[in-house]
């Protein structure tokens, strides 16, 4: 489904991300472990096509397709979602308008029709009662004046209506109690398929303890410096990175 | 500065003046004399002016604009008309600058509340008139509010009595149908002790080049509360100059919100006094599209202690549009604990679109809290990117967000009747696609 080989990325002169190859199949989920500054956001952000960002060398194919070479909302149509670490309010438009135009513009990509507004509404008052949220939500402004929580819940609302194939979840733990976490993590969960591959990005492990990962890949000063297997977050927690990041510079 | 056009203006005053309202009355006669004297020495306001220093209105004296005495041109279509009154209201009509009580709805109005033509009442010398006329603002002002005295044709008297909550808003609508018109209004609301109204003025013409002068004066009495809606949608050729001019009394409330979005040259100034514990909001939204200049222009006047202010002024501006917002807070010495917010954004759209603005605080107390923030400049691009990412595309994204911007300023309309008519407005300028209005 995706395939990442030898990926460099510039900020302005400096070398954030120094080759990173990856291989992500449909029904996987993988997991990429840090410390700061190691450029696990910049991954995702490249993934997703954000300005700011220079490539400059490798390559990265999704369903076959160069995904470097499309724009944001090509990607996003195509079926990459990034779910954001730090997803941002919109005064003035309501999530239920957001998700319709989402929704629409991925229809329209695949040559079909608008969606009829009765299943649009039954559509997504169900996900609403799936992630235990209040219907009323989807009329307010997009992640305006949302806890940490709510955000990162509408963020997981907004996958599961749009039924991406590629989920990048960027540090989607970060700024939750342990309550929420569940919530979010239950509806991720829940959007577990074999035809939906699955990029989870943390600092922690302790996401990991609610989405169990196939594969743990760890990213130190721009490398994948060690991949395995679930267990492998669990040795981080223990012995952190630095016996790791030593290993780059020897 | 005296002009040739001002000369002429002066020149057919005293043909003029037996047309006006208010003949028999010594008071207004002295005070509409005086305002032409003002109007004759310094004629309409010029750049040098500092509180008109971006707006230049040179282009209202390429011609003389003439009141529509013709009662029989003072028509309109009444299936049009329904268009532009609100459902639930209790409206008036001014047509041309004059009130017509043919095309107005009162159905049901309590007794006790006055809704009458201001030339009616100055024939039945109501003491209410007298009383409050030219008190809120004088007509050394400027050169509109001098002309607007020497000149106003009509207008509306508003009086609701003390402890009275009206069930429904009242809407005047002023409409300017004939060519180069001189529609010159003066209103004067009054909302006496505990009383509670919501008042619109709704300004529309055909599309035709017209001037409108309209006074505004608003009492807001002891602990009363009024809402205040301006939505101003002239004509694309039309020259408009409004005035609201505030007193607020102890405890009064008084939230306004401005919608200018018409007219080639609009010049809207809202001034209001606060007395002790008095709050006032002021909210305004204005649009710019072709080249069209559109000038709002606030003062709040913190006389006592105890009141808050706050104000949020929004502007959108596309092609050669140019919007301009000069805010004053002045704080008097005996005004301690003053809380008063200012704040402007505009958001241009264009190269060639440009915005003008001045936040003024003047503070003579010393223990107050204010603030005032202003900003221009683009769309946020983390919320492009945003949008993006949830497969919009980049022209999509940046539409949405700027009616997202204008419609912050909608959002504050509780009354459902006009917030759709205003909506409606925006939505003319940057249409949404398959979007249903109760998700906006």
């Amino acid at each position: 489904m995706l395939s990442i080989k030898d990926l460099t990325v510039n900020v302005g002169d400096k070398q954030i991300l120094k080759g990173i190859n990856l291989e992500i199949k449909a029904g996987e989920i993988h997991a990429i472990m840090g410390p700061n500054g190691s450029g696990k956001s910049t991954l995702s952000h490249v993934l997703s096509g954000k300005a700011g960002y220079e490539v400059t060398g490798g390559s990265v194919m999704y369903q076959g397709k160069d995904l470097l070479d499309m724009a944001p909302e090509i990607r996003a149509r195509e079926g990459v979602f990034l779910a954001f670490q730090y997803p941002v309010e919109i005064p003035g438009v309501s999530n239920i308008y957001l998700l319709k135009a989402a929704l629409n513009a991925i229809r329209k990509h695949h040559g079909l029709s608008e969606v009829d507004a009765m299943d649009f509404l039954t559509l997504v008052k169900h996900k609403v009662k799936l992630l235990e949220m209040d219907e009323k939500f989807l009329y307010r402004a997009v992640n305006e004046g949302f806890s940490g929580g709510e955000k990162k819940r509408n963020e997981i609302l907004q996958m599961a209506i749009l039924e991406p194939k590629l989920c990048i979840l960027d540090e989607t733990d970060s700024g939750l109690d342990i309550d929420a976490l569940k919530v979010v993590a239950e509806g991720v969960n829940s959007l577990r398929s074999e035809n939906r591959g699955f990029l989870m990005i943390t600092h922690y492990q302790r996401l990991l303890d609610y989405i169990k990962p196939d594969y743990v890949h760890v990213l130190a000063n721009g490398k994948i410096v060690k991949s395995g297997g679930a267990e492998l977050a669990l040795e981080l927690e223990e012995k952190g990175y630095g016996w790791l990041e030593g290993q780059v510079a020897a | 500065m005296n002009t040739a056009i001002t000369s002429r203006y002066v020149a057919e005053y005293d043909a003029l003046a037996p047309t006006l309202p208010g003949q028999s009355l010594l008071w207004l006669q002295q005070l509409r004399r005086n305002a032409l004297a003002k109007f004759s020495a310094n004629g309409f306001p010029s750049p040098r002016e500092e509180e008109w220093r971006y707006t230049n209105v040179s282009a209202i004296e390429k011609k003389l604009f003439t009141p529509s005495l013709n009662q029989l041109s003072n028509q309109v279509d009444a299936n049009w008309l329904k268009t532009q009154q609100l459902a639930d209201a209790w409206s008036v009509v001014l047509i041309n600058g004059y009130f017509s009580i043919e095309y107005s709805q009162l159905e049901g109005l309590p007794e006790s509340i006055v809704i009458m033509s201001i030339a009616d009442a100055l024939v039945k010398k109501s003491p209410l008139v007298e009383s409050y006329a030219g008190q809120a603002v004088n007509h050394q002002e400027h050169g509109f509010v001098a002309f607007n005295t020497a000149y106003f044709t009509d207008g509306v008297l508003v009086h609701v009595p003390a402890k009275q909550v009206l069930t429904k808003p009242i809407q005047l609508l002023h409409i300017v149908t004939q060519a180069d018109a001189m529609a010159t209004t003066r209103t004067v609301i009054l909302v006496d002790e505990l009383a509670e109204a919501q008042v619109i003025e709704t300004f529309v013409g055909l599309d035709n080049s017209y001037l409108t002068d309209a006074v505004t004066e608003v009492f807001v009495g002891k602990a009363a509360y009024l809402t205040l809606t301006k939505m101003q949608i002239e004509s694309e050729k039309a020259y408009h100059f409004g005035g609201t001019y505030v007193r607020q009394a102890k405890d009064a409330r008084f939230t306004h919100h401005n919608f200018a979005f018409g007219g080639l040259l609009a010049r809207c100034d809202i001034h209001t006094d606060l007395d002790q514990a008095s709050e006032c909001e002021l909210n305004g939204l204005y649009l710019g599209v072709k080249r069209q200049h559109i000038d709002n222009h606030t003062r709040i006047n913190h006389l006592k202690p105890h009141a808050i202010s706050r104000e949020m002024y929004k502007g959108v501006l596309d092609d050669r549009a140019k919007g301009v917002f000069q805010g004053r807070v002045i704080v008097a010495e005996d005004a301690q604990k003053t809380d008063s917010q200012m704040n402007n954004r505009n958001l241009l759209l264009s190269d060639d679109a440009e915005a003008d603005t001045k936040p003024q605080l003047e503070i003579y107390a010393d223990d107050v809290k204010c603030g005032h923030g202003v900003t221009v400049g683009q769309l946020d691009e983390k919320s492009i990117f945003y949008l993006q990412s949830r497969c919009v595309d980049e022209e999509t994204a940046r539409n949405m967000l700027t009616f997202a911007f204008a419609n912050e300023m909608v959002d504050k309309i509780k009354i459902k009747s006009l917030h759709d008519k205003v909506l409606e407005q925006v939505l003319v300028r940057f249409p949404q696609e398959g979007v249903e209005k109760d998700w906006l």
